[in-house]
């Protein structure tokens, strides 16, 4: 079942939505701060531990691990969950999930919930669709709230609104959060104690009203049936507490198989997400408990494209992902046009190997092409996907699905020159000639057709006369013995 | 030792002088280095582009060519890297069970020739001479694929005369990226700013770095610019002696 929902219908390619990003100086300025400021936290706190390393071993070993027993896994959750009194429901993919979801919460007779940042929510496009049956959903994450107040789309997987800055959030909060409940204060000020302040007296009164909560999870264990939120704002921890009805929303890769596997991921996530030692609010469940937090759980296992991934050899390895955004913060083309340019729930270089694996290669083609495969990302995953290796493999799914192209034909001319020494020899002296022309001072300057991107920013250097292999007949031939 | 150079199509075609000087330095340290003419191209544009099967014939041909070889060299982390870490994908992946065998015994025997220089040939002093001001490019196939870590940086500091001096944010992609530079131009040329500006600020008169490529797209926008920065191949300037002119 192909994802739905996880790209943004009529987005342009990523090219194109990066050229008009990278227009933006304010944009570029606000992701310069907060991802250097991100990427030498992680990199400090991880370098504490000795055994970082080997965490990051046990994390992929045990995620390969789950990943080749799922289908037991599952099961497994399934029966835990129910033993302990929630109710667990299937979801083939985003319809599905809303459909379930929505009746879930007109069963209570309800028209409001509270949700918990939910990545799978987002993906679902779950707020939409309530808000079509008539229920208001209230994102309660203060990044959620920016984005839900601003009619924004995220632009980062941890902190949503990493595009705005406080000036941008104090405007925003003064304009909009009296048609969502609670006004800011008057002369609210860009100061972020301010800022936290009007969230938190804005939030307060709807999780002391609210009777449904939406959530989504980190983690959920097989072999207990704990279900795994973890926040650093306990804004999340109120949905979780208060209303009387629980609804989860959970990707059907985010199962591990037992309670000490978590010991792993509750190092690495934090580290590598904040770059905090430790996460702050981290709230575990197990089904309902009588006369404490909510007395009805449901939780939604949602497919949305993940069981195609995992039958793909060469990009399964994306479904390890735990949503950490270190990969976000350390890449180089991320940091240049921010996350929409992305048209996905899931931006940076991750997004790049998820997106089209969830939505199948054609709907995003130009993602796997997103990245110049420098690596970075690989280095800080916690979980060690080797994200440029499966970018170059979902590169060669687009390729052939593609089929007969401009591209693929200069490809394949290209391929008969190079695997010829003397057709290359020929090019070469093509290229000094076609240099001798275009060049001034020993430089080329800006080119036409498909070179023009290339040449806007560079000058070209001039092919020289004499080739190496040229010079080397001229001047070492016969001087050597052949082996 | 019998050791052969693989000056990779793209040098081959741009960057005569790299291939020249990597001659010189072996040559000096009293090695004799062969060029087999049937060598052409390590197939890294293809299989990085997505077009994995025309990629294959150049893996074929790199076994074939360098097979007899004690020792390949080249002047490029990025085919250095893409031998390694790319044609034991091909071979198993598109190939025949013999090709598989083949790449398997040769790809141990492939260098960067910073890894052969220190590794291998255990010198960090080649007796070299440069007096210039000079700041060094990791450049992401030498820092994160080969992991080429300080070799390039031991061989520089023990070039008499050199004024080395710390490139800032070194970790950081110059936005070159093969075809990246062609499909993502803009987000190439913002990094590319970026990089270029790091290289101002430290005053060097010569940026150097492992590949060429990288180089020819940092050198393409600081000459933009009208900066007067040069770009070099670190082998350029291993091979730069007090006796000749580089």
């Amino acid at each position: 079942m192909t994802g739905q929902g996880v790209v943004w219908l009529g987005s342009p390619s990523f090219p194109e939505a990066a050229r008009e990003a990278l227009k933006d100086g304010r944009l570029r300025a606000n992701l310069k701060r907060a991802t250097t400021t991100i990427r030498d936290k992680r990199l400090a706190v991880a370098s504490e531990l000795d055994d970082w390393e080997a965490l990051r071993e046990s994390a992929a070993a045990i995620k390969r691990r789950t990943a080749r027993h799922l289908d037991r896994c599952l099961l497994q959750l399934e029966e835990s969950v129910t033993a302990a009194g929630g109710t667990v429901h299937w979801a083939a993919d985003a319809d599905e999930a809303n459909r379930i979801v929505t009746e879930l919460v007109r069963a209570t007779g309800e028209s409001e919930v509270v949700k918990i940042k939910s990545m799978a929510t987002q993906e679902i496009g779950l707020n939409e669709h309530l808000a079509e049956a008539g229920i208001t959903a209230y994102e309660t994450d203060l990044a959620e709230l920016i984005v839900q107040l601003g009619d924004d789309r995220p632009s980062h997987i941890l902190v949503p609104a990493i595009h705005k800055n406080r000036g941008e959030i104090r405007d925003l909060f003064t304009a909009e959060m009296g048609s969502w409940g609670r006004p800011a204060p008057d002369g609210l000020t860009d100061e972020p104690a301010a800022l936290a302040e009007a969230a938190r007296q804005h939030l307060r009164e709807k999780f002391l009203r609210a009777k449904v909560a939406v959530s989504g999870a980190n983690f959920a264990v097989a072999d207990t049936g704990t279900v795994v939120v973890v926040e650093s704002e306990g804004n999340g921890r109120m949905c979780l507490t208060l209303p009387e009805t629980l609804i989860t929303v959970m990707g059907i890769e985010k199962v591990v198989p037992t309670w000490s596997d978590l010991e792993v991921f509750l190092q690495l996530l934090p580290r590598s997400s904040t770059g905090e030692r430790m996460n702050p609010y981290t709230s575990t469940w197990t089904g309902t408990t009588d006369g404490d937090g909510p007395q009805a759980f449901h939780l939604v296992l949602l497919d949305n494209g993940r069981t195609d991934t995992l039958a793909d050899q060469g990009g399964r390895r994306a479904l390890a992902c735990i949503r950490c955004s270190a990969c976000l913060n350390v890449c180089p083309v991320y940091e240049r046009t921010g996350g929409h340019a992305y048209g996905s729930v899931y931006p940076g270089p991750i997004g790049a190997v998820l997106t089209p694996q969830l939505v199948g290669v054609e709907a995003a083609a130009s993602l796997p092409f997103a990245s110049t495969l420098c690596g970075a990302c690989y280095d800080a995953c916690p979980v060690k996907i080797n994200i440029p290796e499966v970018l170059a493999h979902l590169r060669a799914e687009v390729v052939e699905a593609k089929g007969r192209s401009a591209e693929a034909l200069a490809m394949k001319a290209a391929a008969v020159v190079l695997d010829s020494p003397r057709l290359l020899g020929a090019a070469q002296k093509a290229a000094a000639l076609g240099g001798r022309v275009l060049a001034r001072d020993g430089r080329i300057g800006r080119l036409p057709g498909p070179l023009h991107g290339w040449s806007d920013s560079r000058d070209t250097p001039q092919p020289p006369t004499e080739s190496f292999r040229q010079w080397w007949r001229k001047n070492k031939e016969g001087s050597h013995e052949q082996p | 030792m019998r050791i052969a150079l693989f000056i990779t199509c793209f040098n081959d075609t741009m960057f005569p002088g790299t291939g020249k000087a990597v001659v010189e330095v072996l040559e000096r340290l009293g090695h004799q280095v062969d060029f087999p003419q049937e060598q052409t191209c390590c197939g890294q544009m293809h299989f990085n582009t997505g077009y994995r099967p025309d990629a294959v014939p150049l893996v074929e041909r790199f076994a074939r060519v360098f097979g007899e070889y004690d020792a390949v060299i080249t002047p490029s982390a990025s085919c250095a890297g893409m031998v390694r870490e790319n044609h034991p994908v091909l071979a198993a992946d598109h190939g025949r069970a013999e090709l598989q065998q083949q790449v398997a015994e040769l790809v141990p025997r492939v260098y960067e020739f910073t890894e052969f220089l220190t590794d291998v040939l255990r010198v960090t002093d080649v007796g070299a001479f440069f007096p210039h001001r000079v700041t060094y490019h990791p450049t992401c196939h030498s820092l994160r694929g080969l992991r080429l870590g300080e070799r390039p940086l031991e061989l520089l500091r023990a070039v008499k005369g050199i004024d080395l001096v710390d490139l800032p944010a070194p970790d950081s992609c110059c936005g070159f990226g093969g075809t990246f530079a062609v499909k993502n131009a803009d987000t190439s040329g913002a990094m590319l700013a970026d990089k270029a500006d790091g290289v101002l600020s430290t005053g060097a008169e010569v940026l150097c770095a492992a590949d060429n490529s990288c180089l020819m797209h940092i050198g393409g926008g600081l000459s933009r610019q009208g900066s007067g920065v040069r770009t070099m191949h670190l082998a350029e300037i291993l091979a730069a002696t007090e006796g000749g002119v580089r």
